[in-house]
């Protein structure tokens, strides 16, 4: 055990505090001013009105961007997970030159600074392919949105491909089966929630991501965040910033209720 | 009478071919993720990069293929450019520096005082404003240390007063983004500290601070490490941040990439380069520990 004095216990617990309440207020202070009277945020709370709610939820604009978002999330999603799982295998089952380069290749949209990739698909859209001719519109900020969402799926597949046995599908492909009935009925089932969980984890990353959006988004396209930083960058109007706002945080228990459930059936498998 | 279970042979062309020569399978797996990756990802890039040595037409302000190493010799000339570079490199310390110094106490009270139902608790705790969504958690600062705001009001009673939108709210909300990614790797790697460490630590006479000082902290370098590579590489390259919390002195490597695009995009793709070199070095100052395949 690690024995510590009385007085060292507390000064843990009190940087634990502060932690905690450097984390919490701020979230708790955006749910209580979506229910604030004053337009400009500001403490105390002048009155109690759900007008900014009402608004928020008739407001279309609004709704339109949450469709966007989806819409864009799920088509990055659908893409990550294909690239993604192939790129797992071929790293996780092959041995060949250059495999630490494609490594860092998968992970290189995710690690260098957002503004840098939506800079350089913004260039590549904008400057290169629409001068010959090629609108890539809203197909554009799909493809941005997949490139850096491949690792969330390559990295849990990966991980899940180096607990698998191999010699399960040999075994497969010796009692007859084709390399897709194999796939299907012997190596994907064992693999699945790993793949459903990177899916999870694509679709979150892309339904936040704002700094590639705003370079790629077509004109007087909004996603969610985007609507949220239109709204933001003006102060005034704001409000309803706070609903959206209070709704995601409310929401960000799924995910986590979720993992929660897949790391307890993990350790039960075990 | 004899049965025969075998079934019907079945010719799979393509399976047998596949499974005959491994280089097919290989390439089967990999043409695709390459081709988008490469023929898309690093081609942006590449192109993005080559602009960075072309110039601006002074009367068109058209952009004109050529080479010049002028853009190269405005950012490293211009007094304000290479203040901003430093700012950037400095909030980016800063974050990493005090997210590990609150990541530290927070991971040992975790792993080795709280209660197993409060280590539960506190695993959900800083977990969750992970998924709150990354606006949602600069608006909230920005609630919080706006002139009217929580913390100005709080405090005024102490006479003290905030420090309003600033380059210290920047490290303030950048922390708060980013120090979950800080804190989950130490709490794991304090977990996993054997028990009997700390045993004989204590036998042999050390207290509790000598214990964490001599036998804790040389275990948590890696994850430390780790955790750095996140907080200082996505700091490094935020501008949203300095944008709305940041006031008017603030700017960030990131703003004068995001303003320039349009205006001067040569000077934009020349200053893109900067936060490119910074992470690849990080990245590689950081693999030379072996940091990164432990975790």
């Amino acid at each position: 055990m690690l024995r510590l004095t009385r007085g060292t216990r507390v000064a843990f617990g009190i940087v634990v505090a502060i932690v905690l309440l450097f984390m919490y207020v701020p979230l708790f202070l955006v749910m209580i001013n979506s229910f604030n009277v004053a337009p400009i945020a500001s403490w105390p709370i002048t009155g109690f009105t759900l007008d900014w709610w009402v608004r928020a939820f008739q407001n279309e604009a609004l709704w339109t961007a949450v469709g966007n978002s989806v819409v864009v999330a799920a088509g990055a999603t659908v893409i990550a997970l294909l690239l993604g799982t192939l790129a797992a295998f071929a790293l996780q089952r092959y041995d060949f030159f250059g495999k630490h380069t494609v490594n860092l290749l998968i992970v290189l949209p995710i690690a260098l600074p957002g503004v840098v990739t939506g800079v350089a698909f913004s260039n590549s859209f904008n400057n290169v392919l629409e001068p010959i001719g090629i609108q890539v519109g809203y197909f554009g900020m799909i493809v941005a949105h997949a490139t850096f969402c491949i690792v969330m799926v390559f990295n849990n597949v990966f991980a899940r491909l180096r607990r698998m046995n191999p010699s399960m599908q040999e075994a497969s492909m010796d009692l007859g089966a084709s390399l897709w009935q194999t796939f299907s009925l012997v190596t994907f089932p064992q693999f699945r929630t790993a793949f459903v969980a990177g899916g999870l984890l694509a679709f979150a990353l892309s339904f936040d991501e704002i700094v590639v959006t705003i370079f790629t988004a077509p004109a007087g396209v909004e996603t969610l965040p985007l609507w949220m930083f239109n709204q933001m960058a003006r102060p005034n109007e704001a409000t309803q910033v706070n609903v959206i706002a209070t709704v995601l945080i409310v929401l960000s228990f799924i995910p986590v209720y979720i993992s929660q459930r897949l790391t307890r059936a993990e350790e039960e498998e075990r | 009478m004899t049965i025969t279970t075998t079934p019907a042979r079945t010719s799979k062309p393509l399976s047998t071919l596949l499974y005959r020569h491994r280089w097919m399978r290989l390439v089967g797996l990999l043409s695709l993720p390459l081709t988008w990756l490469i023929g898309l990802y690093i081609v942006s890039l590449a192109l993005l990069l080559v602009t960075a040595f072309w110039y601006i037409d002074s009367f068109t302000s058209k952009v004109i293929p050529g080479f010049t190493l002028e853009n190269f010799v405005l950012i490293f000339s211009e007094p304000a450019y290479i203040a901003t570079s430093l700012r950037t490199l400095g909030i980016a310390l800063a974050v990493t520096v005090l997210s590990a110094i609150f990541a530290v106490p927070l991971g040992i009270f975790m792993a080795k005082l709280a209660s197993p139902w409060m280590r539960a608790v506190l695993a959900v705790a800083i977990t969750l404003p992970l998924w709150a969504g990354y606006l949602v958690k600069i608006l909230a600062m920005r609630i919080t240390f706006t002139e009217e705001g929580f913390f100005n009001s709080v405090m005024a009673p102490f006479g003290i007063t905030g420090p309003g939108f600033s380059v210290l709210t920047v490290v303030l909300t950048l922390t708060y983004l980013w120090f979950p990614y800080m804190a989950l790797p130490v709490y794991t790697a304090i977990r996993q500290i054997p028990v009997n460490l700390f045993d004989a630590s204590s036998d042999l006479g050390a207290h509790g601070f000598t214990t964490i000082r001599t036998v804790v902290l040389p275990l948590l370098w890696p994850a430390l490490i780790a955790g750095s590579v996140f907080t200082f590489s996505l700091s490094l390259g935020d501008y949203i941040v300095a944008r709305f919390v940041g006031g008017a002195n603030a700017q960030m490597i990131g703003s004068i990439i995001a303003s320039n695009i349009n205006l001067n995009p040569p000077v934009a793709a020349a200053f893109s380069v900067i936060p490119i070199a910074f992470v690849v070095f990080y990245l590689l100052a950081t693999r030379r520990t072996g940091a990164l395949e432990r975790m």
